[in-house]
């Protein structure tokens, strides 16, 4: 198979393991260039751990992994990275954690404040620029890790169940949100979820992930839902129903056996 | 809190009912003079020495031991906390030592020093740099460790290079634990200059008071310790209004609001 540039992300026959245990094995998997997928499981299927490897953070013990065509050494410094837990670093503030990337990239600390401040409107957040993330409510630190990580202006977007700590309202705002913006400049995105819900509404695909150990892809359905959509009411289409049911027959199974472990 | 109790007035009314209860029991005859002077006799010789000027040579050796001690000793000890902190091979080989070294009582230390480095002010320094380098060395270290390593994967996904996490995560995330140990580093390293004195010296408030004890002269002794105790609150002042400006991203402890 032959890597192209055309792909975001290729990973072929990747397996990890840590010890005896294995975590994926021989995982295929294709992102194209702007496309949005998301990757659904039970928990503890290794979804984590997948997206680890797609960033360089941890690398397969077996098998290749391509990002825009090129065989991933290191970090993936193509992808920004959204996770799961706060990870901002709590001694900045919004504004310096905003634009803490391009300080890290060589920028001057006075130029990275002024275009930190430019997305921290761009994510709502005007007024809060001198706040530290513990004076933010969970919502607003999300909006502050999506500005610090869209500022790169990466073209792979890397999220790992960014909203699952969100109240439902909130949740539906950042992720019509996040529809928005990648909208506007068509990346690759993706987006680790076990919310089949929200992968549906915010995906152009799902893959379904077999539970753990040696979780592996077991499905792959396009969506064929329309866009721009709203998250909200997207989710009370028929076809969206349509769609829910025919995967959910599939993640069920899944489901019912990482219980049953 | 501080709006509702004027925590200050309790301080200094504390001081003066124990002060107070000191003195009258002393003049009252129910404690003896010899062994627990008055606190207006030991503040009348407080006065007397400065006063008459010779005491502030002592202070001025006994504090300059002291800043030497806590700036070599926290200097040291951050040092090496980041090297062991951040390199594993160094950690590993070194931690048996880093052991040993620490379960010696290191006031044990005090005579040898002043075999070693004489009678001056090196032997009171060394002294005090030991006993404060454990103590900002163990804290550093922790903060280095205590890393959280999401805020650190962060960082690197950010483009963050070597030098940039030394400076934007490790440092600050160590900071805390750093500065904690400052203050307790400060009581350490005039707990050095003071026994080294103490144990053979020219000079120094360590010498003071050992002269003072020499002759019985309880007063002395307690007028020694009173000028070194107003001496450290001040550098405690200082090191707390430091670690105030540099830690405001923290968030308040919860106790507080309650209140």
């Amino acid at each position: 198979m032959t890597p192209s540039a055309q792909t975001a992300v290729d990973l072929q026959d990747v397996t990890m393991r840590f010890g005896n245990y294995v975590a994926l094995d021989q995982v295929a998997l294709r992102i194209q260039e702007g496309e949005f997928v998301a990757i659904v499981g039970p928990t503890g299927c290794g979804k984590s751990t997948l997206l680890n490897i797609m960033a360089g953070l941890l690398s397969p013990s077996a098998g290749r992994v391509y990002i825009f065509g090129q065989a991933l050494q290191g970090l993936n410094r193509q992808a920004g990275y959204l996770f799961q837990q706060d990870a901002l670093l709590p001694w900045k503030t919004a504004t310096d954690n905003v634009g803490a990337g391009l300080l890290f990239r060589g920028m001057s600390l006075s130029q990275s404040r002024e275009r930190a401040r430019v997305w921290l409107e761009k994510v709502g957040l005007q007024g809060f620029e001198q706040h530290y993330p513990h004076q933010l409510s969970g919502g607003m630190k999300k909006r502050v890790s999506l500005a610090q990580t869209l500022i790169l202006n990466p073209r792979l977007l890397l999220m790992d169940e960014p909203f699952s700590a969100l109240d439902i309202q909130t949740r539906q705002l950042m992720e019509n949100e996040l529809l928005r913006l990648w909208q506007e400049e068509a990346k690759s995105v993706c987006f680790i979820t076990h919310d089949l819900e929200e992968a549906i509404a915010l995906a152009d695909r799902v893959i379904v992930f077999s539970a753990g150990p040696a979780a592996h892809p077991i499905g792959d359905f396009p969506i064929p839902l329309a866009r721009p959509r709203d998250v909200a009411e997207v989710r009370l289409t028929e076809t969206f129903l349509e769609i829910y049911r025919e995967i959910w027959s599939i993640l069920r199974g899944e489901v019912l056996k990482s219980y049953a472990r | 809190m501080p709006a509702r109790h004027p925590v200050r007035l309790y301080q200094i009314g504390l001081l003066i009912v124990a002060l107070s209860a000191w003195e009258s029991l002393v003049s009252l005859g129910v404690v003896d003079e010899f062994f627990f002077p008055r606190p207006s006799a030991i503040l009348l010789r407080v006065v007397d020495w400065l006063i008459k000027g010779e005491v502030y040579r002592h202070l001025t050796i006994t504090l300059t031991e002291t800043l030497l001690a806590f700036v070599l000793g926290t200097g040291l000890g951050i040092g090496m906390g980041f090297w062991l902190g951040l390199v594993p091979l160094a950690r590993v080989v070194l931690d048996p030592y880093i052991k040993a070294f620490n379960a010696i009582p290191r006031i044990i230390l005090a005579p040898i020093f002043t075999l070693w480095f004489g009678l001056g002010i090196l032997s009171k320094v060394v002294l005090g740099t030991t006993l404060v380098f454990f103590l900002a060395f163990f804290n550093t270290y922790e903060g280095i460790r205590e890393v959280n390593p999401m805020v650190l994967a962060n960082a690197r996904m950010l483009g963050a290079e070597w030098h940039h996490l030394l400076r934007h995560v490790y440092l600050p995330s160590a900071a805390g634990w750093i500065l904690s140990s400052l203050r307790t580093s400060i009581g350490f390293a005039v707990v050095g200059a003071v026994v080294g004195e103490f144990l053979g010296a020219a000079a120094g408030i360590g010498y003071l008071i050992a002269q003072a004890e020499g002759v019985f002269d309880s007063t002395g002794v307690f007028a020694g310790m009173g000028l070194l105790v107003f001496f450290v609150l001040i550098l405690d002042m200082v090191v707390s209004q430091v670690e105030q400006r540099l830690l405001v991203w923290r968030p308040a402890p919860l106790m507080e609001e309650q209140a």
